[in-house]
């Protein structure tokens, strides 16, 4: 009974130990994430992109940054889409700054974002010219809608881009 | 590299792009260091140790003549770097065209001390007095830069030695180290194994961090095999560079058949990714230099190959122009987007040198000469060269001097600035005004300029190669004939042109094709 007891004792213990580890290996990764934040230029959008993923748990600084990366190209996809889509069918007038805001993503999508995934692991200078361009590209496709009368149809969506990237370039500066 | 009379160039190259990515070792070769023809890639994914690219590295010519390139494979998605060799295919082939990697690589992986994604380009071999060679491969530990050091008999079998070469804290990564000897007196370059009294060392590294290079002179302790930087040299990011400007990733070689240490660099571009996409190309390698020890042992001179005035034609000359304060003159008779300018400037007096404020971060030209531009008026100086200007000025690169009175001395500031180099305002274009101080004695009263224009770069060094920037423009304007160039002083002490040369540079008969 005693040796049974103590026993018992013994496996709560381990378990409890088990489980005070991992809890604090989660405080460590929530504390990777928060302080990795603090160094982007939007923390709350920092930290939002990132807890989408469920992956973000344990992830590495590297993939923190990937996690951002893989939001931005998610975002170019759609906006090329809806790019395209007023190529077809929008007022001539836009159609100087679509072709315009077409080419400067057609850069992030073939450029930066493929440069940002080959090298945020290894060599992430590229990956940080990369996410700073991406936010050049963004901006001045907005600044494009601004040189015609039609306001721009992409506001939202350039300033969400431009904002995430800084993000993504503030991540990627502290693996340098 | 040199090998049985051609030049052998080989560089990081993307073929299917113009942005960083699928890079394999392309390879050039050449007769002068102008002429260039283009071959296969020498080393491209092949195998386990190199599937995932083919990263930078050296060549050594073993004694006997046979080259060995020591480089970096990377071997998984998180680009993990091994150091692998490839050996010529066929060594009567003086083109080297084809290059074979042996089963028995990687010769060189991360142990546990090292980080594996922080762990390459490996140097140039130098052989001890012990029949031992080495290398540095560089990395960095939390924040402390590293070369660090591995020997070999056999140039297969490599051992990491107790001890980097060298290794500064606080630097962050280091890339592309250098290490190699300078004679102490002469011009002449030295073979990289060369050692012995009148020698002296220098080690150069390229920084992951800030992306502009430093290099300090020093003594190589061959018996503890370890680098040790002079008294007085400043071994951290406000360190000596071979281009204060856009140069990065440089790489020397000893050139046997002239005896010179010429030194290649990599200047990327400054206009958007998108400008890149739309142009289909992206990158340059600057025009080679050579590299020899100042007489005052405290710096290295670099300047252009002498084979690159093989190029030069119709020459202008000015002499004996002064310019008063506000004065330009045109530089007429030339290509002035494609040019070689050479000209010596001289004053009176030194009296006009504006002070230089001592909360001013002696060690930051760069941000002196974002603030002290060529349209601010100063006392001796700004007096300089516009390169690319449009014909009204509302774009020109500004390449000057200013200099400065501080208590005991004088300084002299050199700005290469791309402010006003484009009416593209896109948020794309980086527009830096890059400067370094120029260490010279004044007591002539004099300064020396050279700048070698073309098109979107351009490469100026200050007397004779002391200091040198090299800025990457994209004039909107200010192309091709509509170019021009000018001298100007907007300095209250009036300066004299001495002499002005100016030539058209024709291009090179074969271009890399």
């Amino acid at each position: 009974m005693k040796i049974g007891i103590s026993f018992a004792v013994a496996v709560l213990a381990a378990a409890m130990m088990v489980e005070n580890s991992a809890a604090r290996g989660r405080r460590k990764d929530e504390q990777l994430i928060e302080t990795t934040c603090t160094n982007t230029p939007d923390y709350e959008l920092c930290i939002k992109v990132i807890r989408e993923d469920p992956s973000c748990a344990t992830a590495p600084l590297q993939d923190l940054a990937l996690i951002v990366v893989a939001e931005i190209k998610r975002k170019t996809e759609e906006i090329i889409v809806g790019i395209e889509k007023l190529q077809k069918t929008g007022p001539e007038e836009m159609q100087p700054a679509l072709t315009k805001c077409r080419s400067y993503y057609n850069a992030v999508m073939v450029g930066n974002i493929p440069v940002a995934e080959q090298t945020t692991w290894g060599n992430p200078k590229f990956a940080e010219n990369a996410m700073a361009d991406t936010k050049n590209e963004a901006v001045m496709c907005e600044k494009a809608f601004g040189k015609i009368p039609t306001p721009s149809p992409f506001t939202k969506e350039n300033k969400y881009i431009a904002d995430v990237a800084a993000v993504a370039r503030g991540i990627i500066r502290n693996l340098l | 590299m040199y090998y049985k009379g051609y030049y052998h160039l080989f560089y990081q190259y993307n073929p299917n792009g113009s942005v960083w990515g699928n890079i394999v070792w392309a390879h050039s070769v050449s007769r002068d260091l102008v002429n260039w023809k283009r071959l296969d890639a020498a080393i491209y994914p092949s195998q386990h140790f190199d599937k995932y690219g083919c990263w930078s590295g050296s060549a050594t010519v073993l004694p006997g003549g046979k080259p060995i390139i020591l480089y970096t494979g990377i071997t998984d998605e998180h680009n993990t770097q091994v150091q692998n060799y490839a050996i010529p295919a066929n060594l009567s082939d003086p083109l080297l065209t084809e290059w074979v990697k042996p089963k028995n690589n990687p010769l060189i992986v991360a142990d546990k001390w090292i980080n594996k994604t922080a762990f390459r380009d490996p140097t140039t071999a130098w052989l001890g007095r012990d029949g031992l060679w080495r290398i540095t491969i560089s990395g960095v530990a939390m924040q402390t830069g590293i070369a660090h050091l591995y020997k070999s008999r056999d140039f297969l079998h490599w051992v990491k030695a107790k001890h980097p070469l060298h290794a500064v804290a606080g630097t962050g990564n280091w890339e592309c180290p250098e290490f190699f000897p300078v004679a102490q007196s002469g011009n002449n370059g030295l073979d990289t194994s060369v050692m012995g009294p009148k020698i002296k060392h220098v080690l150069k590294i390229s920084l992951d961090d800030t992306r502009y290079e430093y290099y300090t002179i020093g003594t190589y302790y061959t018996i503890p095999d370890r680098y040790v930087p002079d008294k007085g040299m400043i071994d951290n990011r406000n360190g000596l560079r071979y281009d204060y400007g856009n140069f990065y990733a440089s790489k020397s070689f000893f050139d046997p058949s002239t005896h010179r240490r010429i030194v290649w660099a990599w200047a990327n571009e400054s206009d958007s990714v998108n400008d890149d996409v739309n142009k289909g190309w992206s990158g340059i390698q600057l025009i080679p230099r050579t590299i020899s020890l100042d007489p005052n042992g405290k710096q290295l001179l670099l300047w252009p190959i002498k084979e690159i005035e093989t190029l030069r034609a119709n020459k202008v000359e000015l002499n004996d122009k002064k310019l008063a304060k506000g004065e330009m003159v045109e530089i007429k008779g030339i290509t002035v987007a494609q040019a070689d300018v050479e000209v010596t400037f001289s004053f009176d007096s030194l009296d006009e040198a504006e002070p230089f404020d001592p909360s001013w971060d002696g060690y930051n030209a760069q941000k002196l000469c974002g603030q002290k531009g060529s349209t601010v008026q100063g006392g001796l100086g700004p007096f300089g060269i516009l390169a690319l200007a449009s014909k009204n000025l509302e774009e020109y690169t500004p390449i000057f001097f200013r200099i400065f009175k501080a208590q005991d001395k004088h300084i002299v500031l050199m700005c290469s600035d791309a402010t006003r180099s484009s009416l593209n305002n896109e948020d794309g274009a980086y527009k830096p005004s890059f400067a370094g101080f120029v260490n010279v004695d004044l007591t002539q009263k004099k300064l020396s300029l050279r700048s070698l224009i073309d098109h979107s770069v351009v490469e100026s060094f200050g007397v004779q190669g002391k200091t040198c920037i090299t800025s990457r423009v994209y004039p909107a304007l200010a192309i091709g004939d509509e170019a021009h160039l000018f001298a100007f002083n907007n300095g209250t002490q009036s300066i004299t042109i001495d002499n002005l040369k100016a030539w058209t540079m024709n291009k090179p008969e074969h271009m890399n094709q």
